[in-house]
Order: structure tokens, then sequence, then C-alpha cells
């Protein structure tokens, strides 16, 4: 074996690609919600849809999607070895456990916040990326120019009460995700400091919130709107 | 104090075990914990029966050698060690469950006593520093600034109980190792080996069938001697640059 390969098959090596993939993913969500927040724009979609026509078209944004979905399995299928792996070295559990007296419920279920997240994923990938990319798209007309409506397939999807639930109680388990997830790679990566792991944790602890309380805003606000 | 002592008993390695209840009278609260054990093998043995064994020697908190998970927690309630904890952290009436630590590297021998030579093994793969041999060095010989010294001194004081493997759900021993390693990567005379050190160890660690970190921060919170989880941040540091720089291709 290679000291490449021995070194990511290491238990290190393995949590080093978590912690990349993750914060990869991080800094997705970051753009992702840039992105979509314009759907909240009072111009009934256009500014958005516009922003959707630029990324569809962009080829260093089409690489980077690449990226994006090979990190999301990466990121999938090294949590599925360890969790194994890590399974596997206690055989035989305890009768009587006090974990919640110390450490995180979110840490110890990473696992489980990352399968709903998986889920959601999924569901969210076929009813938007999947419709945008493939589907029959209605059409809109800014300057003489046609662009795919893609704030009409989402003001759709989000006059669906059931779908909205859906979305803002997944973004609560992103929360929780996020909430270790975002200092942990951190401290994966060897990134331990007295001078900046307190500002990483605070960071990591405001990003849990904020992000996925500004993702669930957008399905609730146009919500609020198609009523 | 009566209590109620529920103790996994265990004939040997391939014996499948189980709980086995025990009613104790007359434990005073200022028994140990080991104490109060000793005084139900007195009586287990007056029976005849075959006492409870576990792991025990220096009873001052300093070698390491007591484990047992107490009521869902490695040492017990206290954040100290087993010898060290003394029976008025419980009260008159109470249930009292004894494990011993789970994980696949510390197989069972017999009731709570497991076999924890993969720490050994793990200290035997680089935590060591080569020295010259002949008279003993002049004190201060070797310049160490004093935050450093503490530094090293801070993750010296593991003493390899497994509270921290004990206490992992993943049975991780990633903060024993890396208290060993940060240990001797802070101080000059741990230079020579340094990379060679890191990766040994770590790959010691991993044969051993311990499992991965998920800085759940866990074994920070149980372990008796404090041991910080910046050690595990120092340790993936000294491995990723080990790996990347050294020799070992």
């Amino acid at each position: 074996m290679s000291w490449v390969s021995k070194t990511l098959s290491s238990t290190l090596g393995r949590k080093l690609l978590m912690a990349l993939t993750g914060l990869f993913l991080i800094l997705f969500l970051v753009i992702h919600l840039i992105g979509n927040l314009q759907l909240l724009f009072p111009d009934n979609g256009e500014s958005f849809n516009l922003y959707a026509d630029s990324m569809a078209h962009n080829p260093l944004i089409r690489l980077v999607s690449i990226g994006n979905f090979a990190f999301i399995l990466l990121h999938v299928v090294y949590s599925i070895l360890l969790s194994r792996y890590n399974k596997n070295s206690r055989p035989i559990d305890y009768a009587v456990s006090k974990a919640s007296t110390n450490s995180t419920w979110s840490s110890r279920n990473m696992g489980i916040l990352g399968t709903v997240i998986l889920i959601f994923l999924l569901v969210h990938l076929k009813g938007f990326y999947y419709e945008i990319k493939f589907g029959e798209m209605p059409v809109v007309d800014y300057a003489g120019v046609t662009y795919k409506n893609v704030f009409a397939i989402v003001a759709a999807a989000y006059s669906n009460l059931l779908y909205v639930v859906f979305y803002v109680v997944a973004m609560g388990f992103l929360g929780f995700h996020l909430s270790h997830g975002f200092a942990s790679a951190f401290q994966t990566l060897g990134l331990n400091h007295v001078k900046y792991s307190p500002l990483i944790q605070k960071v990591g602890f405001g990003f849990a919130i904020a992000v996925p309380a500004l993702f669930a805003l957008i399905p609730i606000v146009m919500y609020i709107w198609s009523l | 104090m009566n209590l109620t002592l529920k103790i996994w008993r265990q004939k040997n390695n391939s014996d499948k075990g189980g709980f086995k209840d025990y009613k104790l009278g007359g434990v005073s609260e200022d028994m140990s914990f080991l104490e109060m054990l000793d005084v139900l093998n007195e009586e287990l043995s007056g029976k005849g029966e075959d006492p409870v064994h576990f792991d025990h020697d220096c009873r001052e908190g300093i070698c390491g050698m007591c484990s047992l998970y107490i009521n869902g927690k490695p040492h017990g309630p206290q954040q100290t060690t087993t010898c060290q904890l003394h029976m008025r952290s419980f009260h008159d009436g109470e249930t009292i469950t004894i494990e011993p630590w789970r994980a696949k590297a510390f197989p069972v021998l017999k009731d709570l006593v497991t076999d924890r030579s993969a720490f050994d093994r793990i200290i035997q793969a680089g935590g060591y520093v080569s020295v010259n041999t002949g008279g003993v060095p002049d004190a201060n010989e070797i310049p160490i600034p004093k935050t450093i010294a503490d530094m090293a001194m801070d993750a010296a004081q593991c003493i390899g109980c497994g509270a921290c493997v004990a206490a992992c759900k993943n049975a991780s021993a990633m903060l024993f190792t890396s208290a060993k390693v940060s240990q001797l990567a802070l101080l000059p005379q741990g230079q020579v080996e340094r990379k060679t050190r890191a990766e040994k160890m770590v790959a010691q660690m991993d044969a051993e069938g311990f499992g991965a970190c998920t800085n759940t921060g866990a074994c920070e919170a149980e372990c008796p001697k404090g041991i910080s989880i910046t050690n595990i941040a120092r340790m993936n540091r000294e491995y990723f640059s080990a790996v990347v720089s050294s020799q070992n291709v």
C-alpha cells in the first residue's frame, strides 16, 4: 500500500476526509444560501431566474457542482465506513451508560442527523435539481430573452404546507449536525489553539443557527406569499 | 449503608458472562469503592464463593491500574480514579451497576478485569526517547521554556487507565495516544523520533482495533487526570505533518 492510501485508510486519515469534505459542504451552504435568498426579492422572481440561468451556464460552477456531488458522496461513504468501524470497536455495549453527562447529543448522533439530511437532500434534488435540469420547465421572457422560470416551480412547491414543514424540520436537523460538525472539523485538522478555538466554537454555533434559519425562512415566507 | 451491587461476572474470555446481584450491608461512607468491594469479597470467600475479580494496585490514584464502569460512567460519578472514589458519593439503598471497560481492544479476562496490554503495545511502537548511556546528565542541561514544560507535564499526567476508551462511544484511544505523542513531541528530547513516533503509534492504535474520534469530548470529561483534547488536535497535526514529510514511504 502506498503511503497515501495507507494514510487515508487510517482512522486519522478517514477523519481528515470527513473534515475536509464537511468544510467544503459548509462553504457550499453559504454560496447556496446567498443565491437562494434572491427568491425573497420582491420582483416576481426575475433576479432569481437570471441568477439561476447564469449559474447553469457558468463552466466554473458546473465543475464545482461535480466536485460538490463527489464530496457529498465521499462524506456519506466515509461516514458509513467510520460508523461501522466504530461500532465494531465496542462489540458489547454497556448495560448502563450516562453519556449525556459527558458529551452533547448531537456529537453522539451525527450519523442519525446526517441520515435525515441525506434523505432531505434526495427529496430536494429530485424536487428541484432534477426538475430544472431534465424536467419540463415553464419559461419566462425578460427583455426579449427566454429563460427557464425556476422561480415558478419553487413557488409552486412552497405553496404546499407539507413540503414547507418538511423543509423547516430538515433545517433543524442540519442545525444540530452543524453545531457539532463545524468546530469538530477544525479539531480533526489539528487546528486547536488557545487563541482561535473559542472563536471557532462561537462562529460554529452562530453558523449552525443562522444558516439553517435563513434557509428555513425562504419556504416559510414563500408559503405566506402563496396564501 | 445497605447497597445492591449489580456486578458483571465472567469466568474467562470465552465465557459469555452476565450480571449477578449482591446485597451488601454495613458499608461505611468513608470506605473507598475498592474497600467496599474488598468487604464483598471477604463475604464471598467466607461463603466459599469465587470473589469478584477487579484490577487495582497503588490505591493512591497514580498507577492507572484500577478501572470499573460504575453506574454508567468510567471510575464512577466523580472525576477521579475508582480507588479515590468514596462511598459517600452513593446513598443508602442505592443499586450500583459495575461493568468492565467495554472495547474490542480491551478483552475481558475475568469478571471486571480487562487486558489493557494494547496500551503497552502502543507505547512500545514509539512512546519512548533515545538517550545516551553514561553518567546522569546535569539538571537543566537542556533549556526548556516553562510554558512548554508545563504543557508536556500536563500530557504526561496520563496514567493509562483507559477511562478515555471506556467513555468514548467509539472505544477510541485517541486521548491516551495523543497524550503520549504530545508529551514527547513538545520536549527537545523527543525530537529524534518525532515523525516516526507519530506514524507508528497511530498505526499501532489502529491495529489494536480502537475506534476513530468523533470529537464528542467524552474522554476529556471523564479523564481522572484531566487530559485535554487539545492533545488530540496536536497528535493529528503531528501525524499529518509526519506522513507528508517523513522518509517512510
